[in-house]
């Protein structure tokens, strides 16, 4: 098995060295075919290592492929964790990968970087595979920054623009900031363990728990486990985006659209989810991260949707849903159903690389315009577009049956249940955060398909349905959008899919207890049909209607009332404004006045050229004594003689 | 090949070619080239069976040498490598190498003697790194300034003079200080060899005051805060190859001088000044992270940056005292060392590589001003690649070089202190943003002005040094082991050596 573990990580990574270096000789159709069948490779072999290890109930494989170092009596290795766990990110992320690469045939169709971009999103699969199946916290971070490197390189693809090469030096800065938390998690678990296996942290980690370090103060003590796992789940707000560090990710829609919907909606950023899933049995101990997991996810789930209702760019839109979504993951983690993350994981990857694609066909029809004020009515031009989009949204706001309601009924019953200190705050973020949701999901979907034809004459004329390279994909990421949680909440949520592999203390397991109901998925709808939440959900989709097709003129009149609030929306609570005349402008700040102040005048000025200087001075003033004047020498020889008669007479 | 002198070669080859390049003089220095190329190339294959012969199973020095030198003096003519020395000298014969092939056409200005100094300059720093005895040390480390000096002052910049003697100055008045200290212990122990220096019993006055009479010396070639300064000086003012071999090669005797005489020969001194050292180091990447932040001249940048990650080294000789202290145990003080050497190979690799990239741009827009460039891949779109990775690797990205040493030093600090690796971490932001916005601000964006507008892209001669050095800095980060595993006995041995008091 290692063998087609090892191919299913190096196929992509072949495939962009081909079309990354030798995409001259290999031409635009060398390199798409030669990084899909690479991608085609790896998601053929994940559905046969699928089929070994969850069908045939084979044992998880825990090995190491190559020895990265060896020192100090810790070896660091490159190797392979896969379990269910690794079996299903592996499957969604060769699967999404695969759509996108046959869909930027069509997106990319004019670009001029056609191979190179052919070449990126092939070296992140690698990236996002070696991330997924490792065993080990080195190979983790490997992975991790990689897909931050690739990510670097996709939103500043079209390195022209200054707000794409703005926005992807942003997203590394912010993502290093999550890195900085991130590593010294890891360097903690060094510290314990002597080691960086998962397997080993695992089990130190019950013990871990009982240590207390003294970090501030000699009397103040902070639990060793708790500042582990906060240091991992920061690195974890960083690459998922949750707040305070989610503000690259919207910034981030300056790459083009197809490695939005792989990257930025539903892959690397589902990275920081996958890690604590993983990371279960450490963070199962430390109830304190839990709380502030809860509490960080809630508020990304709730605050982050309200700036979608405020966009007017189709890809904004989706992407600050995309935060929202990340953030009702990282509650599910906090209430310890990892599970149920996981689970909205999935279905998420489905259905929001269904929205981001649907918004980049769009967004060809319309020649690159990204405003939803210009758009509407699209919906018979866009017929294709418009069904997968709708099937996307729908998926999106949890309407019964589709496999978001499945992740994320299951989500909020489960935090419905949790008594983990913060579980009252989170309840009532992502309960509201279901209104936001179906509300801005269905303002796109009416601003853009619906009501009046906003767009230009000439626009207008040149409107048409995108070729099959571009629906080809919608339709087969719409079949998982609607059906994909019926079939797998049994099993992943409430039976023993994860059971080897996600660790939950016995008295956080919400998940067990809402088995305890559990009747299959025909009652879970007839259940969530009668719930709080499908109305809210209803309601806001009602809103939505109501706002944007019956009276297109309440908006306006809403916005002018609430100046205040819209102006705090419309700044994105000022954390960008923050961020950049603050944090950035002081560290330049600190930076001007440690060289000018510091070396300059200091070190150099003081120190360095004074000492010079005073050599200088004292040599001119010593220089003054040997004239050359044999007067003077007389003179001083006189007068030395005289001083030491006198002193030898004075001794006496 | 065992029995050949290898050591002695590699230090006398280099010079006495270097002397012949000078003989053949300007009017035959396209002849004087190829013998440079021929004699640099010679002496990397000729380094090559120093690793493939090397037993990397033992701390012991290995290709040993030894000659009666100056016998009223008892000091011997004595080489040898172990663990700590072997990658320094291949590192130094390799990066001589480029230096060459980069000063190939580049060199209007008396080029045989800008070939000549370099190959003397080779010798001499091979010899630094080999010499076992300390008066021999002192005489290569001394002699290295000379050619050093040399290709500031007369291929430098328009301030090369101010650059030079402050160059000059720094460096010598710190080394005074390490002879001092080498007469000292000849005076108690009748001789100038390093391994009686190591068993010599001191008093822990005596060893503070050998141990910062080393620390000047060292503590500037690194550069650490606050004897610094003259580093963007010389950097600034000297040709490209200067610059390479300056980051590359020279910054890391100080840290080679760490682990070879001040842990080892004053052991309870550095136990009482490790704060001293890891404070600085701390400030280090902190401070001069902050400073390569403001810098608007692209080889000030790099000098600035190159301190911030030589702060790594000196953090990683000197955590085993706390590791101590805080575990009670010594586990990973080891690991400390040796990010502290892998940072050392990686900087000499990516500094080099960073040094040659601004060179490439001012051989053909004669300014180092980064605002004079921006949006250089329109134009440059192989040379832009090769910026973007080794700023990467600057940036310590997984799977670099770059990467290795920092993130072993982090881990590693964590068991000595939990704010070491704290602020040590803090390089991930820092030094992500200087790199990166030099980047956005020279490689990517429209094409800025005629200037950028007009350049070609990399000629063949240049594609060759970067990408032999893209292959090396891509190797080590992926598969690291080969080379911490010849150091692995030494540095263990150099953890028993400071570990055991000499009180």
């Amino acid at each position: 098995m290692e063998k087609i573990y090892l191919a299913i990580l190096l196929a992509p990574l072949f495939a962009s060295i081909v079309a990354g270096l030798f995409g001259k000789w290999v031409g635009r159709a060398g390199a798409h075919t030669v990084t899909i069948l690479g991608v085609a490779v790896s998601f053929a072999l994940s559905v046969y290592v699928f089929n070994h290890h969850v069908l045939q109930g084979q044992p998880a494989f825990d090995g190491a492929v190559y020895t990265w170092l060896e020192t100090d009596g810790l070896t660091l290795e490159i190797g392979f964790l896969v379990d269910q766990l690794t079996v299903l990110m592996m499957l969604v992320v060769t699967f999404v990968s695969l759509m996108v690469h046959v869909y930027t045939i069509g997106y990319m169709h004019d670009d001029d970087g056609y191979q190179r971009f052919f070449s990126y999103i092939s070296l992140f699969t690698f990236s996002m595979l070696l991330l997924v199946m490792s065993n080990n916290f080195l190979q983790l971070f490997v992975g991790w920054e990689l897909v931050g490197l690739v990510s670097y390189l996709l939103i500043g693809f079209w390195y022209k623009r200054p707000t794409a090469i703005f926005a992807n030096m942003k997203a590394f800065l912010v993502n290093r900031v999550g890195d900085f938390g991130f590593i010294l998690g890891i360097a903690g678990v060094y510290y314990f363990t002597d080691s960086l296996r998962y397997s080993d942290a695992f089990a130190a980690a019950p013990a871990i728990a009982d240590v207390y370090f003294h970090l501030f103060s000699t009397n103040t003590t902070e639990n060793a486990l708790t500042i582990i796992c906060v240091g991992l789940f920061i690195g974890a707000m960083g690459k998922s985006a949750q707040v305070p560090l989610h503000v690259w990710l919207p910034d981030s829609m300056e790459g083009p659209t197809p490695i939005s919907a792989l990257i930025h909606a539903a892959t690397m950023v589902t990275a920081g989810i996958f890690m604590v899933a993983r990371m279960s049995p450490m963070f199962e101990y430390s109830e304190t991260t839990l709380t502030f997991i809860l509490v960080i996810g809630a508020t990304t789930a709730l605050f982050m949707g309200f700036l979608g209702l405020v966009n007017n760019d189709i890809k904004r839109v989706v992407a600050y849903s995309t935060l929202s979504q990340l953030g009702y993951m990282t509650v599910a983690l906090g209430a310890s159903a990892y599970a149920a993350g996981v689970f909205h994981l999935m279905t998420h990857a489905f259905f929001k690389a269904l929205l981001f694609l649907a918004a980049g066909s769009v967004i060809i029809a319309m020649h690159h315009e990204q405003d939803m004020r210009r758009m509407g009515g699209l919906r018979k031009y866009l017929p294709i577009t418009y069904w997968t989009c709708l099937i996307g949204a729908l998926a999106l706001i949890g309407f019964p049956g589709f496999s978001g309601f499945f992740s994320k009924d299951g989500l909020i019953e489960a935090v419905a249940e949790s008594t983990i200190p913060g579980a009252g705050y989170a309840l009532f973020a992502v309960m509201a955060g279901v209104f936001v949701t179906a509300l801005y999901t269905f303002r796109m979907v009416f601003m853009t398909f619906h009501g009046k034809e906003r767009m230009d004459e000439h626009t207008r004329e040149h409107l048409h349905e995108s070729p099959w390279v571009v629906t080809l994909p919608l339709v087969l990421l719409a079949i998982p959008s609607i059906f994909i949680g019926w079939f797998t909440i049994g099993p992943v949520l409430f039976g023993d899919y994860f059971r080897d592999v996600i660790f939950v203390l016995p008295q956080h397991d919400v998940l067990a207890k809402l088995g305890e109901q559990w009747h299959g998925p025909a009652a879970f709808v007839l259940h969530g049909v009668q719930a709080p939440v499908f109305w809210l959900a209803a309601a806001g989709v009602a809103t939505a209607w109501f706002l944007y097709l019956k009276r297109p003129d309440i908006p306006d009149a809403i916005q002018a009332r609430t100046r205040g609030l819209n102006r705090l929306l419309e700044n994105k609570y000022y954390f960008d404004w923050f961020n950049e005349n603050y944090l950035a402008a002081g560290a330049r700040a600190f930076g001007r006045i440690f060289w000018k102040g510091g070396d300059r005048m200091l070190i150099d000025g003081a120190l360095v050229d004074g000492s010079a200087r005073v050599v200088g001075w004292l040599a001119g003033v010593i220089r003054h004594v040997q004239s050359g004047y044999l007067y003077h020498y007389a003179f001083a020889m006189i007068i030395g003689l005289a001083a030491l008669l006198a002193y030898l007479l004075v001794r006496t | 090949m065992n029995n050949w002198p290898l050591l002695s070669i590699l230090v006398w080859l280099p010079i006495v070619g270097g002397i012949a390049v000078m003989l053949l003089g300007d009017a035959r220095a396209a002849l004087g080239r190829w013998l440079a190329l021929g004699v640099t190339v010679l002496a990397f294959v000729l380094s090559v069976p120093l690793y493939t012969g090397f037993d990397s199973t033992t701390a012991a020095m290995q290709f040993v040498e030894r000659l009666p030198w100056i016998p009223a003096l008892n000091s011997d003519y004595h080489l040898g490598v172990d663990g700590i020395s072997l990658p320094l000298i291949l590192l130094t014969t390799f990066t001589t190498v480029l230096v060459v092939i980069a000063g190939w056409s580049v060199i209007e200005k008396r080029p045989s003697q800008y070939f000549a100094a370099f190959l003397i300059m080779e010798g001499l720093m091979v010899g630094v790194f080999a010499a076992l005895d300390a008066l021999l040390f002192y005489v290569f480390w001394e002699a290295m300034l000379i050619p050093m000096f040399i290709i500031i002052g007369v291929w430098g910049g328009v301030r090369r003079v101010y650059a030079t003697i402050k160059f000059f100055l720094y460096t010598f008045l710190g080394s005074v200080f390490m002879l001092v200290a080498f007469v000292y212990m000849y005076l108690k122990t009748g001789t100038y060899e390093l391994s009686a220096f190591y068993q010599l019993p001191l008093t822990l006055t005596e060893q503070v005051l050998i141990f910062l009479a080393f620390f000047a010396a060292f503590a500037v070639k690194v550069p650490m805060f606050p004897v610094h300064t003259w580093l963007p000086d010389a950097h600034v003012e000297a040709p490209t190859g200067g610059s390479v071999i300056l980051a590359a090669i020279m910054l890391k005797m100080g840290g080679y001088g760490f682990l070879r005489f001040s842990l080892p020969i004053t052991p309870d001194a550095s136990r009482e000044l490790d704060w001293l050292v890891i404070a600085l180091s701390l400030v280090a990447v902190v401070y001069i992270g902050l400073v390569a932040l403001v810098q608007q001249d692209m080889k000030k940048l790099i000098a600035y940056s190159s301190i911030a990650h030589m702060g790594f080294v000196t953090l990683g000789c000197f955590l085993a005292y706390d590791i101590y202290a805080n575990t009670g145990a010594t586990t990973g003080a080891v690991l400390g060392l040796q990010g502290a050497m892998v940072q050392m190979i990686s900087h000499g690799l990516v500094s080099g590589a960073l040094f040659f990239c601004i060179g490439v741009l001012y051989d053909r827009l004669h300014t180092r001003e980064i605002g004079a460039y921006g949006g250089v891949i329109n134009t440059m779109p192989v040379f832009g690649a090769f910026m973007v990775l080794f700023a990467m690797a600057n940036a310590g990205l997984p799977g670099t070089s770059g990467f290795v040493g920092e993130f072993m030093v982090i881990v590693a600090a964590f068991k000595a202190n939990f704010w070491y690796a704290f602020f040590a971490a803090v390089t991930l932001i820092l030094g992500a943003a200087y790199t990166l916005w030099l980047v956005k601000r020279v490689v990517f964006g429209e094409v800025a002005n005629e200037g950028v507008a007009a350049l070609k892209d990399l000629n063949r001669r240049e594609f060759l040094v970067l990408a032999i050095l893209a292959v090396g800095v891509l190797a080590l980060g992926i598969w690291p082991k080969p080379l911490t595993d010849v150091m692995e006995p030494t540095l263990q041995q150099t953890l028993t050596l400071m570990s055991a008091s000499k009180l």
